[in-house]
């Protein structure tokens, strides 16, 4: 921001001042004329470049036509001009038409005969105005550029490929061999000559001039480049890690391994945390890999792999250790850069290992008083999380000092550190409070402001003995709030939790205030929360102040406020709506509502009846929100917001899930996709609404092998379909009519095969599913059991690089493993928000109760795993994980196929001696329900 | 001392680059005669996607030679190369008779272009070094070169391998810029 500034005022520009696109456009015509001034024609190319770099939009037509121009500086043999014309290609690449023309001109350009100083230029040209359909006419080339000795020329080619890869996969998996020496080459040496097609070109008399260049970066492109190509085979990765980590284990400093570029030790360590996430099995072997990094003489190197370590999920504190003492001496180097980026390591690592960072509290101690402000607020909020209670009230002083000088952005970190802290030290409860309440009256923007307004619902929300407290300074925050949104949630929690406080007339008059004063949003939203007073507090006197306040808001001009008014006025009196409309707090699962509402709209047949809504499930605010929070978690982005609310988990304070984001994002509801998905088959549309798919799909092969095929199972009314995702992942082949034959374990009748809908043609690597329907021949049986299944097809032999395939073929099969049926597949995972209200609703006469002893389960919390999974119910009330390690209930809610409520209650013991005992009951309406959920179990 | 002699004598004999495109269907041999007219070898090529562009000194006259690609889909774009042009080599396979008709086409269309109303036309009936090569007149006869009006032409028989043919259809061309230059 502050660079933009400087440009724009000091005016400095020269030329680029003040530039018109359309003079520019026009003075282009000198690259028509002959001969060429390549001075001028230089200076032009600069202004495009500046303009295009500015944003400065242009129409194809335009584009086209000035990239035509541009093609005809190509008969000059001005060098620096040339290297001007590529940049102005590669730029005009993606909005002319027609670049293709330039493809020989960049060919010869790229030669071995050309010079040397464009040809790397050159490639990286050719490689924007290319496709994959040309690929092949160009891979001698390029094959030989991967491996041409001076540097520049190998980098530019590999990182062109790298580029090309996703278009060109087939072509550019056959380099491997060339990358793989590239990798290898020496500096010194000599590597390969590349070969000449056009041996007599002749180019101004240029000689080979091999600049030495010290940075060996092209074994970071020939690394990135080679990992693109084997990515998906686990096992030539670990190979390639361990073949460029062998030769130098444990000689660091004194000789090297093949890689010489800290960089390419850097995505070597990327590679290998990966493996070690994804694989249990190398965990060891990857983890001493990282370790011995650890030690490595570049700073950058050593970072990256402490850094890896710290990120491996369940890591043991000794295996942290000696990254941690990496980061320890890291903080005191002299470097700021080195000092960031260790603390803001530890910062992250501390949310989850706290323990672990301890060791680092002197030296972080010493940062505080860092010059750099981004070190020090790194510093202090790993201290609150490291440091014990005494330490807080000092911490909490340093940063009050320096909170105006730091920016917005970690200013936010500092309040998420504050946030968590007061969880795990709710003594501390008042100085966090007033230090919360004193920011809140400080500058700031609207992220900021939101950090601890949220921070202060989170004291309200855990911490009862300071809820009076945080409440009448959130009151005195909307007194003076610039946010409408802020100001709208203030007013929504004072409407929940102020009728709850021992004197709730006091907020009243601060609702009301708004009423009078601010916006029409926010005074709708002091409407609403006004009403819940009117509902909740049980004092006459304060309801008929309510009514007054209500009745004079029908004057008001907006209509959402009038609105508002009148139905909280009618409902007030009305005791049995009030507690439905005003104080249920449970919502509809948005994406669900979504769904049954297209199928609703675009069904004409179901609009003679009405939509029927009690078919959506319901959830509460809790699990709302912990659904918004899930996504999330896996967005890199906010890596702060998923280490603080990880932090809380480990706190055991598992509730907090307060929605965090003001528009938070919708996790994918994939069974949505597939319920489009299946739409589009008339067949399959036929047998209704869609009830269930399973979650995820199960792998009915390992991932290695030449087809690889998943299944989700469908399950409808009568019908269930079963998806098979096929892909082929042998290149020179084309499978064409592909079917699976599904034969039942046991053929009771109970499952008759309706249709085989094939997939037509499967060419490499581009999944296609096999759909598969049975019927269910007695609706009031559900059929349990598992298939073995036969993948069916034609192969026909292709061409790998065209893809062409041969005339005839033959059948083949497949045998893939079995699937299986369970009971869950019958049973949608639903919320509810009073469990034991509905328990007692739901009554004793369909219930089944049975009791369980599971010896062979290890652990309550393994035990609730299982039955959740395979009831295929949804744990209520956070009952999912035990917080006992020897007693628990676990509550579980879901519909059963055509919509009958079930739930369970499951009482559970768990000793050492004899495993888990459990009791589990369900109830539903219909007790022969009942009886199959539990057999489930059996 | 020598570049500013040879840049003085160049402004006495008034050093215009003389702006010629090579034209033709694919695999006549447009970038074959390029390079042997270039460097005087026979080089290996693959087809052209896209132009060839290279200066070529004869006879004293600096000759800025475009060799655009012949293909179907590059055709489209030999217009944008048709400006400030003085000459049109046209070559066409003497061998494939079958698609003399599709090259007497792109010639005619190309011919009534206005950017080319001026431009002098020099037809090379190449791959003579072939069996069964159709002769100059034959070629003349299946491009319908006689119907031509208004316009400077004439046809050689040529051969980009063996060198043949070339240079008198070069003498022709300076014969005819001198001339309209005087």
């Amino acid at each position: 921001m502050n660079l933009s500034k400087k440009d724009e005022d000091s005016g400095d520009l020269g030329i680029f001042y003040h530039l018109d696109k359309s003079t520019v456009l026009q003075e282009a015509r000198v690259f028509n004329e002959t001969p060429i001034v390549p001075r001028k024609c230089r200076l032009l190319l600069t202004k495009i470049i500046y303009l295009l770099y500015l944003g400065e939009p242009m129409a194809t037509t335009e584009a086209t036509e000035l990239f035509f121009s541009v093609t005809k500086l190509f008969q000059s043999k001005d060098i620096a001009l040339r290297q001007m014309v590529y940049l102005v290609i590669k730029e005009l690449s993606t909005i002319a038409e027609d670049v293709i023309m330039v493809t020989s001109s960049l060919m010869k350009d790229m030669q071995p005969k050309s010079e040397v100083i464009y040809r790397a230029n050159a490639i990286r040209a050719l490689c924007k105005v290319i496709d994959a359909s040309m690929l092949p006419s160009v891979e001698r080339f390029l094959k030989a550029a991967i491996v041409d000795k001076t540097p520049s020329i190998s980098s530019a080619a590999m990182v062109s490929s790298y580029h090309l890869f996703p278009a060109g996969k087939d072509v550019i998996k056959r380099w491997a061999n060339e990358v793989n020496e590239a990798i290898n080459s020496k500096p010194s040496s000599i590597v390969g000559t590349a070969s000449s097609y056009l041996t007599s070109f002749s180019s101004s008399g240029s000689s080979y001039n091999s600049q030495p260049s010290s940075s060996n970066i092209s074994q970071y492109h020939a690394l990135g480049l080679l990992y693109m190509i084997r990515q998906h085979d686990r096992m030539a990765v670990t190979k390639l890690i361990q073949q460029l980590a062998g030769s130098g284990r444990g000689t660091f400093g004194s000789s090297s391994g093949i890689l010489r570029n800290s960089f390419a030790y850097c995505l070597l360590i990327r590679y290998a945390a990966k493996i070690l996430d994804e694989d249990p099995n190398s965990r060891q072997q990857m983890y001493d890999l990282l370790e011995v990094w650890l030690r490595h003489k570049s700073d950058i190197v050593s970072f990256e792999s402490a850094k890896a370590i710290c990120n491996i999920k369940d890591v043991t504190s000794k295996e942290l250790y000696p990254a941690v003492n990496v980061l320890q001496l890291f903080l005191s180097s002299p470097k700021s850069t080195l000092r960031f980026a260790a603390i803001r390591t530890l910062n992250k690592l501390a949310m989850v290992h706290p323990t672990a960072v301890q060791p680092c509290n002197l030296d972080m101690e010493t940062l505080i008083t860092d010059q750099n402000r981004s070190v020090a607020t790194f510093a202090i909020t790993t201290l609150l999380k490291t440091g014990n209670e005494a330490s807080v009230d000092r911490l909490m002083k340093q940063i009050t000092g320096f909170m105006s000088e730091i920016s917005d952005e970690f200013k936010v970190i500092v309040v998420d550190a504050i946030r968590s802290l007061c969880l795990k030290f709710p003594t501390k409860q008042v100085v966090m409070l007033s230090f919360l309440s004193g920011v809140l009256r400080d500058e700031g923007g609207y992220e900021f402001k939101r950090a601890v307004v949220e921070a202060i619902f989170d004291l309200v929300k855990f911490i009862p003995e300071s809820k009076e407290a945080a409440l009448a300074h959130l009151c005195e925050f909307i007194e003076d709030c610039e946010f409408t949104k802020l100001s709208v949630r203030v007013l929504h929690l004072l409407g929940v939790e102020g009728p709850k406080t021992a004197t709730p007339t006091k907020y009243i008059r601060y609702i009301y205030n708004r009423v009078i004063l601010e916006n029409s949003i926010v005074r709708a939203a002091a409407v609403s929360a006004l009403a819940k007073f009117g509902v909740s507090v049980e004092d006459p006197e304060v309801k008929k102040s309510i009514k007054v306040l209500l009745t004079r808001c029908l004057d008001d001009n907006d209509d959402e406020v009038r609105d508002r008014a009148i139905l909280f006025l009618k409902l007030i009196d009305d005791k049995e709506c009030a507690e439905k409309y005003v104080k249920d707090d449970s919502t509809y699962s948005l994406a669900a509502l979504e769904r049954q509402l297209v199928q609703y709209v675009s069904n004409p047949e179901s609009s003679e009846k009405p939509f029927d809504l009690s078919a959506v499930p319901k959830i509460t605010k809790a699990q709302a929100e912990a659904e918004n929070l899930k996504p999330r978690s896996f967005d890199l982005a906010s890596i702060q917001t998923i280490g603080t609310s990880s932090a809380i988990a480990s706190t055991g304070a598992t509730a907090i899930s307060t929605s965090r984001d003001a528009t938070p994002t919708p996790g994918v509801d994939q069974q949505q996709i597939y319920s489009q998905q299946l739409e589009q088959i008339p067949e399959i549309a036929a047998f209704g609404p869609l009830f269930k798919s399973s979650i995820k799909p199960v792998d009915l092969t390992e991932s290695e092998t030449e087809y690889v095929v998943s299944c989700v199972k469908h399950m409808f009314k009568e019908h269930i379909v079963f998806q098979f995702i096929v892909t082929n992942t042998l290149n020179d082949q084309l499978l064409e009519n592909v079917t699976v034959v599904m034969q039942p374990e046991s053929d009771d009748g109970s499952l008759v095969e309706e249709f085989v809908i094939a997939a037509a043609k499967l060419p490499y690597d581009q999944p296609g599913s096999v759909y598969v329907a049975f019927k269910r021949t007695n609706p009031e049986e559900y059929a349990l059991g598992s298939f073995s299944n036969t993948l069916k097809f034609l192969v026909k032999d292709c061409d790998p690089s065209t893809g062409e395939a041969d005339e005839g073929g033959y059948d083949d099969e497949y045998l893939v493993e079995d699937i299986e049926i369970v009971t869950g597949d019958y049973i949608l995972p639903t919320y509810i928000s009073d469990f034991s209200s509905a328990w007692d609703d739901m009554g004793k006469d369909g219930e089944v109760v049975e009791t369980f002893a599971l010896t062979a389960s290890k652990s309550l919390k393994a035990a609730c795993a299982t039955l959740i999974e395979l009831l295929g119910m949804s744990p209520v009330e956070n009952s999912g994980t035990p917080t006992s390690s020897s007693v628990h209930t676990l509550m579980l809610s879901g519909t059963f196929l055509g919509g009958i409520k079930l739930l369970a209650k499951n009482r559970m013991t768990f000793a050492p001696s004899s495993g888990v005992t459990m009791e589990l009951s369900v109830r539903s309406s219909s007790e022969e329900i009942s009886r199959i959920v539990i057999g489930a179990v059996v | 001392m020598g570049a500013i002699l040879s840049r003085m004598l160049g402004r006495l004999w008034g050093e215009k680059e003389v702006r010629i495109l090579i034209l033709g269907l694919d695999g006549a041999g447009k970038t074959t005669i390029l390079y042997r007219l270039q460097i005087g070898e026979v080089v290996t090529t693959i087809p052209t996607i896209g132009f060839n562009v290279e200066t070529v000194t004869y006879k004293n006259i600096k000759f800025q030679v475009w060799d655009l690609g012949g293909q179907t889909s590059i055709r489209p774009y030999w217009r944008c190369y048709y400006a400030n042009t003085d000459a049109v080599i046209y070559v066409v396979d003497s061998v494939d008779r079958d698609r003399m008709s599709t090259s007497k086409e792109e010639l005619h269309a190309m011919l009534d272009e206005e950017e080319l109303r001026d431009a002098a036309l020099l037809v090379f009936a190449n791959k003579q070094d072939m069996v069964g090569a159709m002769s100059a007149a034959e070629v003349s006869d299946a491009l319908g070169l006689g119907t031509l009006k208004n316009r400077q032409w004439s046809i050689y028989k040529t051969s980009a391998v063996k060198g043949d043919g070339l240079t008198e259809g070069l003498d022709w061309l300076v014969n005819i810029i001198q001339g309209n230059e005087q």
